[in-house]
Parts: structure tokens; sequence; C-alpha cells
């Protein structure tokens, strides 16, 4: 398949000469416009260069890097593996847990460590709890970005609820440093379980409410329907993953096709678009795949705290972390897609090249194809249900 | 497909361009000549027994021995399996093939390849900085980088 | 007028001055309501409070954003048309005042008894779309630029709309000064023209489902021409940052924002007016007087009002195009329905 060719940077709008009836010629000319890097609707520092013809737009180019921190050379002067965790957290800041719990798969698989049973269901309610705190994030963002102001207040509240119960384990709400390599930094605390139970009955009828207001509203699926449709070759093609790949009809979902963790002792689905409102892969199938994503995890974490079991958390965790000289590359699921960590070990305590493959990175990279044609209007909706963390696009 | 059947197909049809394998690790991998990883690739990706439709990561690599080097994680989502392809060019000389023709999440692994450690992807639509600002000198990751005094009149080391 | 009368003093010009600033005291006023009233349900909706700090629930917090504005540096850009960019708040504020003179707040206050009341109503009122574009081109910003047409294309696309279903409120009371609209309607809630007017059981019961739907499309009209949500592409703060008003701070900002609370009460005082009983009790003669009838007129403007708050506060925001085809495509067409079938209706 061929590349469609990327705009030279020195592009000059192309005026166009239309002649009139007396012999004189009126020109138009497509103008260029700038969204960001500051700007209420962009999730982020993200530039978006966007060639317009009217309200159409041409070609829609994104400028990364206002964000970018160097967490790759950082993690090659740390002088132990776990000092990179809270580094790998900082990446996308709204779902740190999968991003600790994707680095220390990847060593733990380097270093061939068991971790204890009851410490891979901790990580399992912890991500699925993470993965709800995520997409309530993006859901209510992605109200905004449509004009609907109150079900981002409404869905704050829910994920208060479960920065409460990480607050209780770890002691922080956003970045937890808590899925060390070989175990977790702190067992569960006495009355999590209860009040994680009392969270998924609270929350049942919660995501019913939002989908009442929003999900369902005839001005929003008018606003979102047949806007940004993502053909599913193409995702392939671009390595689309997560509700992105998802949303374009892909059964494809790393907790079940490249199972890690104990995923499949769990009963739940994988959720894709179908085109139930209007084409398949559009802006619409990504939002109600994260919409029933939220109730998947639900369930699973129902699940895992009915059978979690007993055992000490800290007994796999390493004195010293010096894996054999080799390279490996892990890839989990985080709400975005696919957190791919590359890491090259030379013998020594600190890791010689991590590469942090980030789902935001990949996914934005084929907003140019999928906004083509589209209005102005529809470009705030594209981005929004792409589903970027500026944390992760930059590193 | 097992990594040995993999290198079996592309030894017979590539011969001089498949260079070295290691298989008996934990994640096999297959070194390729830079100079022709778009035709592999290509192959790769369209033989119905291998079809790698999905490219994971490329990451650039330096090896601190005056090589740099380019790795490619390709899985396919029909056969799931998945494969790792090395490709090695020098410091001083700096090129390998573009494969985002192949695949167009290619495109800005690339670009971060080349913003970070200077490796030139021959054929690529856009080979520019994406993470760093345009005018900026030297490619960080490498491990003989050594960060500019001044960017634009700000003192850069602090 | 009637009012001086009451009062006891004698027309000259400058009582006849200071009666006509009347609805400017109002239009204050009932803006510090408003701020609060937004500030409150928008909250109690999104399921929080509001302020609760100053004053007692806040009830101060409109004096603190109003004192906030006025003390705020005055910015005009530099590549800006000073001359057009200082004068396009006041041309917007204007338009909207001027149809307050044709407003009966009560049955012994209208500022200003002309035959062709709601006439010159829409005719005022579109001084704002001038206003608009004046302010969104001389700030020289693209997104500025783009708010600026936006609005300009919806405010003029719903005039039609409006202008429709007031003349259906027309031809069934048979006048266009609101005085003589709002007297028609009264003498109970059976009278108001929403409810089929005073006409006889078998037309008016007939006429019932066709009156019902054209106040709702005023209403909505309405919205639109107010430029809030779901109509509020022109100022769409995720796309636009803040369309026509982005460079706009402190005090021109603030007369903007005036300009748009005072907009939304014009309109809601024209649909009270024609279809709601304007300044008459909904009881008959009990609770009338110039007094009630002003209390009357109030509360009913502002329940409409508070609609407006409501619904912007609920639903998500329509794109510019299909903006145009709700206008052009659906609720003309109804409207064109109704007038047919209303016309039909009275003639028999």
């Amino acid at each position: 398949m061929d590349q469609p060719k990327a705009l030279p940077t020195n592009y000059v709008t192309q005026p166009d000469k239309i002649a009139t009836s007396k012999g004189k010629t009126v020109r138009t000319e497509e103008m260029i416009i700038n969204m960001g890097p500051q700007h209420p609707s962009t999730h982020g520092v993200l530039r978006l260069e966007i060639i317009v013809d009217g309200e159409i737009i041409v070609d829609a180019i994104p400028h990364i890097g206002y964000l970018h921190r160097c967490f790759e050379k950082h993690a090659e002067h740390m002088t132990n593996y776990q000092q990179v965790i809270p580094y790998a957290d900082r990446m996308d800041y709204v779902a740190s847990m999968n991003n600790d719990w994707a680095f220390a798969l990847a060593i733990e698989r380097m270093m061939k460590i068991e971790v204890p049973e009851r410490v891979e269901y901790i990580r399992v309610i912890m991500a699925e709890l993470q993965r709800i705190a995520s997409h309530l994030v993006a859901l209510g963002t992605y109200g905004i970005d449509a004009g609907a102001f109150t079900p981002f207040l409404y869905c704050f509240r829910d994920r208060e609820e479960i920065l409460d119960l990480f607050e209780m384990t770890c002691g922080a709400r956003l970045l937890y440093n808590y899925i060390w390599v070989g175990g977790v930094s702190h067992d569960l605390p006495q009355g999590f379980i209860e009040q994680a139970k009392e969270f998924c009955t609270y929350f049942k009828p919660k995501i019913k409410e939002f989908n009442d207001l929003l999900t369902y509203n005839e001005i929003f699926i008018k606003r979102t329907a047949h806007v940004g449709v993502l053909p599913r070759d193409v995702a392939i093609n671009y390595a689309c993953s997560g509700p992105m790949l998802r949303g374009s009809g892909v059964h494809w979902d790393l907790r079940r096709d490249d199972p890690y963790s104990v995923y499949h002792k769990f009963e739940w689905e994988v959720q894709t678009g179908k085109g139930e409102v209007g084409t398949v892969g559009d802006c619409w199938d990504r939002h109600i795949v994260r919409v029933r994503e939220m109730e998947q995890s639900v369930k699973i974490i129902e699940q895992a705290l009915a059978s979690i079991p007993e055992g000490n958390v800290q007994s796999a965790i390493p004195k010293r972390i010096r894996p054999e000289p080799g390279d490996i590359y892990v890839r989990t699921e985080t709400p975005r897609g696919e957190l791919g960590f590359y890491v090259i070990s030379d013998g020594s305590g600190s890791p010689y090249r991590v590469k942090a493959r980030g789902p935001a990175f990949v996914n934005l990279s084929v907003l140019p194809e999928i906004s083509r044609g589209a209005m102005i209007a529809d470009l705030t909706l594209i981005v929004g249900s792409v589903d970027i963390v500026l944390g992760e696009v930059d590193r | 497909m097992t990594a040995q059947e993999l290198l079996d197909t592309l030894s017979s049809r590539f011969g001089s361009a498949i260079l070295e394998s290691k298989l008996d690790v934990n994640q096999p991998w297959i070194k390729i000549d830079g100079n022709r990883a778009r035709e592999i690739c290509l192959f790769l990706r369209n033989e119905p027994s291998t079809r790698f439709d999905y490219l994971m990561c490329l990451s650039g690599v330096d090896y601190n021995d005056g090589t740099l080097g380019v790795v490619y994680h390709c899985s396919s989502m029909e056969h799931k399996h998945k494969i790792v392809l090395k490709a090695i060019c020098s410091k001083d000389n700096p090129h390998c093939q573009s494969v985002s023709a192949v695949w167009g999440t290619a495109n800005w692994h690339e670009r971060e390849a080349f913003d970070m450690f200077g490796i030139i992807f021959d054929g690529h639509p856009d080979l520019r900085r994406i993470l760093l600002p345009d005018d900026w000198e030297g490619h960080p990751l490498r491990k003989d980088y050594k960060v500019q005094e001044f960017y634009r009149g700000i003192r850069v080391p602090y | 007028m009637e009012l001086l009368q009451h009062i006891g003093l004698e027309q000259n010009l400058l009582t006849i001055v200071l009666v006509s600033a009347l609805p400017l005291v109002f239009i204050l006023l009932y803006a510090l309501v408003t701020l609060y009233l937004e500030m409150k349900v928008s909250a109690h909706i999104q399921d929080r409070l509001a302020y609760m700090r100053t004053g007692w629930h806040g009830v101060l917090q409109p004096f603190a954003d109003i004192l906030k504005l006025l003390q705020k540096e005055d910015t005009v850009p530099a590549a800006a048309d000073r001359f057009l960019f200082k004068l396009a708040p006041f041309v917007v504020f204007a338009g909207t005042y001027a149809g307050f003179a044709a407003i009966p707040f009560s049955s012994a206050y209208i500022g200003s008894n002309i035959n062709l009341g709601v006439f010159f109503i829409i005719a005022a009122s579109s001084l704002v779309v001038i206003g608009i574009l004046m302010g969104g081109w001389a700030s020289n910003n693209k997104w500025s630029i783009f708010g600026a047409i936006r609005s300009a294309a919806q405010m003029v696309s719903y005039e039609i709309p409006t202008a429709l279903a007031i003349l259906i409120a027309v031809m069934i009371t048979g006048s266009l000064n609101l005085q003589e609209v709002t007297q028609y309607q009264s003498g109970g809630i059976q009278n108001w023209v929403v409810f089929g007017g005073s006409l006889p059981l078998t037309q008016k019961l007939l006429i019932l489902p066709f009156t019902l739907l054209t106040f709702f499309i005023l209403f909505i009209a309405s919205i639109a021409e107010v430029n809030r949500t779901p109509f509020d592409l022109p100022e769409a703060e995720s796309e636009l940052v803040q369309g026509f008003n982005t460079e706009y701070s402190g005090m021109r900002f603030a007369m903007f924002y005036l300009a748009e609370y005072a907009n939304m009460f014009l309109v809601s005082a024209v649909a009270v007016s024609l279809f709601l009983g304007g300044w008459s009790s909904p009881f008959g003669e009990a609770l009338s007087g110039p007094l009630w009838d002003l209390f009357w007129f109030v509360a009913k403007g502002m329940f409409l009002v508070f609609v407006q708050i409501w619904i912007r506060w609920t639903l998500p925001r329509l794109r510019v195009d299909q903006l145009m085809y709700t206008s052009w495509k659906v609720l003309t067409p109804f409207l064109f329905l109704c007038v047919f079938a209303v016309g039909l209706i009275l003639v028999l």
C-alpha cells in the first residue's frame, strides 16, 4: 500500500483561480489555521496545523514534542531498575497503574521471576480500576468537546471513589509507584475489598445514567456518527490499538490475545464497534467501546475480589535486579491501547536502553488520515475520540 | 510458524540480506541488511504464511561500538506469531531503508529514531525531527551525546 | 404615559428620559440575579455546590465578578481595527436595548406604545448581527472571524422561524402592538395564546396542537438567536476558544456578556407577551393591578430564562451545518404547516 505524501514543511497554500463572466479572475485560497498548543480542547499541549478550505479540512498535521521529558534518557541513568517505575508512572499520567505494570512485567519476563498469585490478583484489580478511572476522564472530556458540560462532573464524581480506593492502598491519587518488579509496594489494606465491592454496586447504575445523558442523546449521535471513520485495514496498518482498533470492528484485545497475568481466569468479553448508529469505526463506535469496556472492567473486578487468594505480596521482590544481557519487548493493554516496553540489558544494574512504545503516540499518527474531508467542528471530536494523553505521546 | 521456519523462508528468498540470527532466546531475532529492509518487510507482510501486518515497535539503539541499530518488532494478527528483526548501520554513515511504505505506523517511529539517534531512513516521505524542536543540535539518545550550551539564547545545562 | 400618570408626575423631557431609562435599571438588576441563577442552577445540575462563601450561599458573587471585570486591563490587539473593536460591544448592546422599548412590562408601563411593536423588536434586534460581525472582524484573529461568520449565519437563519411563529400569534390576536396582544390574553390562563386564545371551544381544541408546537419552535429559535447551547457554536469554548469574544477582556467583555443576558430576557419577554399572557395574571381578575402585573411578567420571563439555563447545561452542541439544517429544513416547514392550519381554523 503506497503511503500518501506528507505535506512538506514549507507548504504554501495554492490559490484557485475561478474565471468570472466578465473575464476577471477571482482567487480563493486555502487557509492555514493553528490549533494549539494552548487550546481548551486538544487535551494537552498538542499543536495541530490545519489547512482548511472554508470549513472543510484539507489536511491536519499534528506537531508534538511540547511535553518531551526525556524518559528514555533518564531510564539509562538510573542505578536500579525499580527506580525507573516512577518515571514510567509519569508517562501516561491518567493511567499510571498500567504503565508500572508494563515495565515491571518486562523486567520480570527478562529475569524469569514468578510472582505470587495474590500479587497477580491485586495487579488485575488495580489495573481494571485504573481503566475505569481513565475511561471516565476520556468520556467526560469528550462530552465537553461536544458541548455537554454536565457529564464531565458526573464522571469525576465517580472517579473520586476510585481515587479514594487508591489512596487507601498506596497513599497517592494519581501517580502511584505501586507495582514494583516482583510484587507490589503495599498489600491491600483492611477494608479495601468491602469498599471496592461497594464501589462496583454503586457504579453500575452510573454507567446507565451516563449513557442516558450523553451516549444516546440525539444531538451527540448526530455529532459523532459517520465522523472520523477509521477503516479496519488502515487501523491495522497504522498499528492502532485499544479502543481505536476495537472501534473499527477488529476483535483484538491483548488481555485475551497475548495473555499475561490471570486474565484467563475471569469471564469477560472483548467489546468492538459494530456501527450501531453510524459507520463501523466512527467516533461513536470508539465512544461506546470505552463505555462498554468500563462495564466489563467492573465484572472483572467483582470476580477478582470474590476469589483473591492469601499470600505475601513482597516475597518475590528481588534484592538486586541484574538481568542477563539480552533484550525483550513486552506489551500490555492499557486504557489507551498497547503499551510496549523494549528493554535492553547489558548485565549491569541499570538498563542499557528502554524504549517506551506509547499507544497514544501511535494512535495519533493516524489523525491526518481520518480527518481529511471533515469540518473543523468535527476535528475536535475526532481528536477527542483518539483519547491522547500528551505525556505518553511525547514521553 | 516457528522462528526456524521463518529464518529458512527468508534465507531462501533473500539469501545474502539475512546476516545473523539467534533463535534460542525468549524472543528470537534475525539480523537483516538495512539497505534491503523494505523488500524484506514487504514480503513478510504480504506472504500469506507469515502475514506480519502489525508493526508493534520500531526502535533505534546505540550499541556503543561505533554502530547504530534499528530493531523491528513485528507481529501477525492472523497467525499470532512474532519476530524481531535487527538492522545495523555504522555511526559515521547511518543509513537504513525506510519501511513506512509497508506499515504506516513506521512513519512516526522512524522520525523518532532519526530525531534521537540520527539514523537516516532512505525513502521516508517526511524525515524531520518529531519530539525535539526543529533547530536542535545533536541526537540525544546516542551514548556520546553532549548537550549543547545554548539553545536560542537559553542556557541548556543547569 | 400611563406610568407617569400613575405616579402623578407631569410629562416633560426630563421625566420622559428618566422613565425611558427604567429598562436599563431593570436589565442591570436582572443581570445580577441571572448571574447568580446561572451559577447555582448549573452547579446543582452538575451535582456540586457553587460559591458558598461570598455572602450567604454566594449571593455576593455576582458583585465580586463585576468588580473583577471592572478592574481588568483594557487590552486592544495591536493589529486590530481600533474603532470597530471598541464600537462592537456597544452596537450589540444597543440592538438589544432598543428592543426593550416595545415590551410591555405592566399594564401601566410600556416604553413606546407603537402599533408596530413586535415588528420593531424583530428589526431592532437584528442590529446584534452587525455588532458580532464587527467584533469578530476587528479582532484580527482567524478564530474570531470563524465565530463571527458562524454567528451571523446562525442568527439570520433563525430569524425566519422566529418571525413565522410571531406571525401565528399575531394572526390569532389580530395586532402587532404587544400591549394590545397582552390585553387580548387577559382574563385567566385559558385565554393565553399558547392554549388557543379567546376563541370558541371547538376552534380552540382544533388550534391547540398548533399553538403549542409554535410556542416550542419559537422557544427553540429564540435560544438560537441568543447563541446559547445547543446553538452556541459561535462561541464554542472547545473549538474557538471564545469565538468572536476571544480578544475582548474586562469591561468590553462584560458588555458582550450583559448584552447576551439582556437578549436572553428580550426573547423570553417576546415569547411571554405573545404566547404566555404577558403581564396578565393567570387567575383572571384576582391578583392583578399595575404592580402585580409587573410581578407576573417578570416571573414568567424569569421562568423561560431558567429553562434556557437548564437546557444549556444538559445538551451537547450542534455543528454549524446541522444548525442550519434544523432551521431551514425542520423548523421552517413545520411553521409553514402551522401558519396554514391556524389560518384555516381561524377562517372556519
